[in-house]
């Protein structure tokens, strides 16, 4: 179809003059890395916060977190991150609304595309928390009350530690989809590695070779999270569990 | 005798026919003629130039000039039934889809230039534009170097980007530069304060004014950046289709309709708010009516 490849794409330099297309996809590269890294700390801290709420017999906290679930898996992720991005600092009162405003909106575009993502991957993080615990033999949690614990502490030393090994696959899967989900973010004008590939296209006419650049750069990361979660269940697992 | 007239006749209509028969449609004529259809390419949200009313019917300037070019195509083909298909197009994917055939041309804001030349043709020049600021009245701002450390915003995959960026990097002037993902987004960022100022072309700017909730608030202002020349698209290295689309647009720029279109869309009341422009014809533009040509100006 008389395509012309052109590799050497990466290293001419961009209009501005000051750096080269590398240049581009590698700061697009360390976006995308800093906001999946950042976002998946929230999303575990949040999840799993909200997954042991989940499982207590307060009504009212586990009425709380199921909320929680339901409200940010419902909605889509695109329409929440307008929602952060657009429509929030709208309904802050005005003076802090504007003074929001007025920051780097870089700045801006990171921290409600960090937030979104935390929260909504924290919702499935929490589901995993939750059927992590539920999984446990009840007699768990009645053998650590019977022995005196409180019931924070029976979390604590003997539910969790066991609920966290056990769900350490379904963990590596959102792992992974946070990265690619971060990809969003782009819809707002936060230059990370897909917005970046896209650029790159819009400038130099070269569709292939930035796609592919963009597939296999998210490719390996994907494979480096892969192969570290399963260094990490491999030394995590319950003996005696799933097969082994 | 009468004979003789019959083979004169005869004779007469295949000398006036040779040159249709021999000239064998080729390229986009063919592929119009096979089909008895013609796609259209439009934009969405390009006021005035193309864009949706509130029907979903796709209107504005260029609409109107694309259709000057399916009439001629009618004539020219003898296909008074010829169907219309419309697909609309955006910055992003407009190229593409002109050059892998699904939409025969495109008449929208697309800039024609020495670049965008090497990936596909461009009809005789439908509009002029400059590549200027939308801000507040009451901002301060009064061109470019009042944007110093300031947040700009702008719609990715423009050429006012790329300016933007460069200008930028040369004056060393600290801007915040936003790039939204379209028009539409691009206001929404400037209305809602997140930046001071929207670069665009000025046309742009002022169909963007139109849809503000209060249009009396904003102003477009600034030295133009760069002239811009507007032209429809289409597939590289079909003379015959380019030949008739020139041709008929040059007819409707120099028979005076060209000028009651911009009069229709520029200067009076327009959907979806019934804001009147009130965008004078440039010089630009003007020259462009009186001498119809497809030259871009970088």
């Amino acid at each position: 179809m008389g395509y012309h490849w052109n590799w050497g794409v990466f290293a001419s330099p961009v209009p501005s003059g000051e750096t080269s297309y590398l240049g581009w996809m590698i700061s697009g590269f360390e976006t995308t890395l800093a906001l999946s890294l950042s976002a998946w700390l929230i999303a575990l801290v949040i999840g799993s916060g909200m997954g042991v709420l989940r499982t207590v017999p307060n009504r009212w906290l586990a009425g709380l977190a199921a909320a929680y679930v339901e409200l940010f898996r419902n909605i889509p992720l695109l329409v929440q991150l307008f929602i952060w991005y657009f429509v929030l600092p709208e309904l802050l009162p005005a003076g802090l609304g504007d003074a929001y405003k007025g920051t780097n909106p870089l700045l801006q575009q990171f921290v409600a595309a960090m937030v979104c993502l935390g929260l909504f991957t924290g919702a499935r993080v929490c589901e995993q928390v939750r059927s992590g615990i539920n999984s446990l033999p009840r007699g768990q949690k009645y053998a650590g009350l019977a022995l005196g614990l409180t019931l924070p502490q029976t979390y604590r030393y003997a539910l969790l530690p066991m609920a966290f090994r056990i769900i350490v696959p379904p963990l590596t899967s959102e792992f992974l989809n946070i990265f690619k989900n971060s990809a969003v973010a782009s819809t707002i004008g936060l230059l990370e590695l897909a917005a970046q590939g896209r650029q790159l296209v819009d400038y130099t006419a070269q569709p292939y070779e930035s796609f592919i650049a963009v597939t296999l750069t998210f490719m390996a990361l994907n494979a480096i999270v892969m192969s570290l979660m399963h260094l990490l269940e491999a030394r995590t697992r319950v003996p005696g569990s799933m097969g082994t | 005798m009468r004979v003789h007239r019959l083979f004169a006749t005869a004779l007469a209509c295949s000398l006036l026919a040779a040159p249709v028969l021999a000239q064998e449609l080729t390229g986009t004529l063919k592929k119009i003629k096979d089909s008895n259809t013609i796609a259209l390419g439009h934009r969405e949200s390009s006021i005035p130039f193309s864009y949706y009313d509130d029907k979903q019917q796709v209107i504005g300037y260029s609409q109107e000039m694309m259709l000057k070019v399916v009439d001629a195509v009618k004539a020219e083909l003898k296909l008074p039934n010829l169907q219309v298909k419309l697909t609309p197009v955006t910055s992003q994917n407009r190229i593409p889809l002109v050059q892998n055939g699904t939409v025969d041309i495109e008449c929208g804001s697309t800039t024609n230039n020495l670049e965008r030349q090497k990936q596909v043709a461009f009809s005789n020049t439908i509009f002029v534009i400059g590549t200027r600021l939308l801000v507040k009245k009451d901002s301060g701002i009064k061109d470019f170097p009042d944007l110093a450390g300031k947040n700009v915003v702008t719609t990715a995959g423009t050429t006012s980007e790329r300016l933007i960026r460069k200008l930028n990097e040369d004056k060393k002037l600290g801007m915040n530069i936003i790039s939204a993902k379209d028009h539409g987004e691009s206001f929404l960022t400037l209305e809602t304060g997140r930046a001071v100022a929207f670069m665009m072309d000025d046309a742009l700017l002022a169909g963007e004014m139109a849809k503000a909730k209060r249009p009396a608030d904003w102003v477009v202002l600034g030295t133009p950046q760069s002239r811009e020349a507007y032209g429809c698209m289409m597939r590289r290295d079909d003379p015959a289709f380019k030949k008739l689309a020139d041709a008929a647009l040059a007819k409707a720029m120099t028979s005076g309709e060209a000028e009651k279109i911009y009069k229709k869309w520029f200067m009076a009341p327009i959907p979806p708010k019934g804001l009147n422009l009130m965008f004078p014809m440039s010089e630009d533009v003007a020259a462009i009516f009186k001498n119809p040509n497809d030259k871009a100006f970088e």
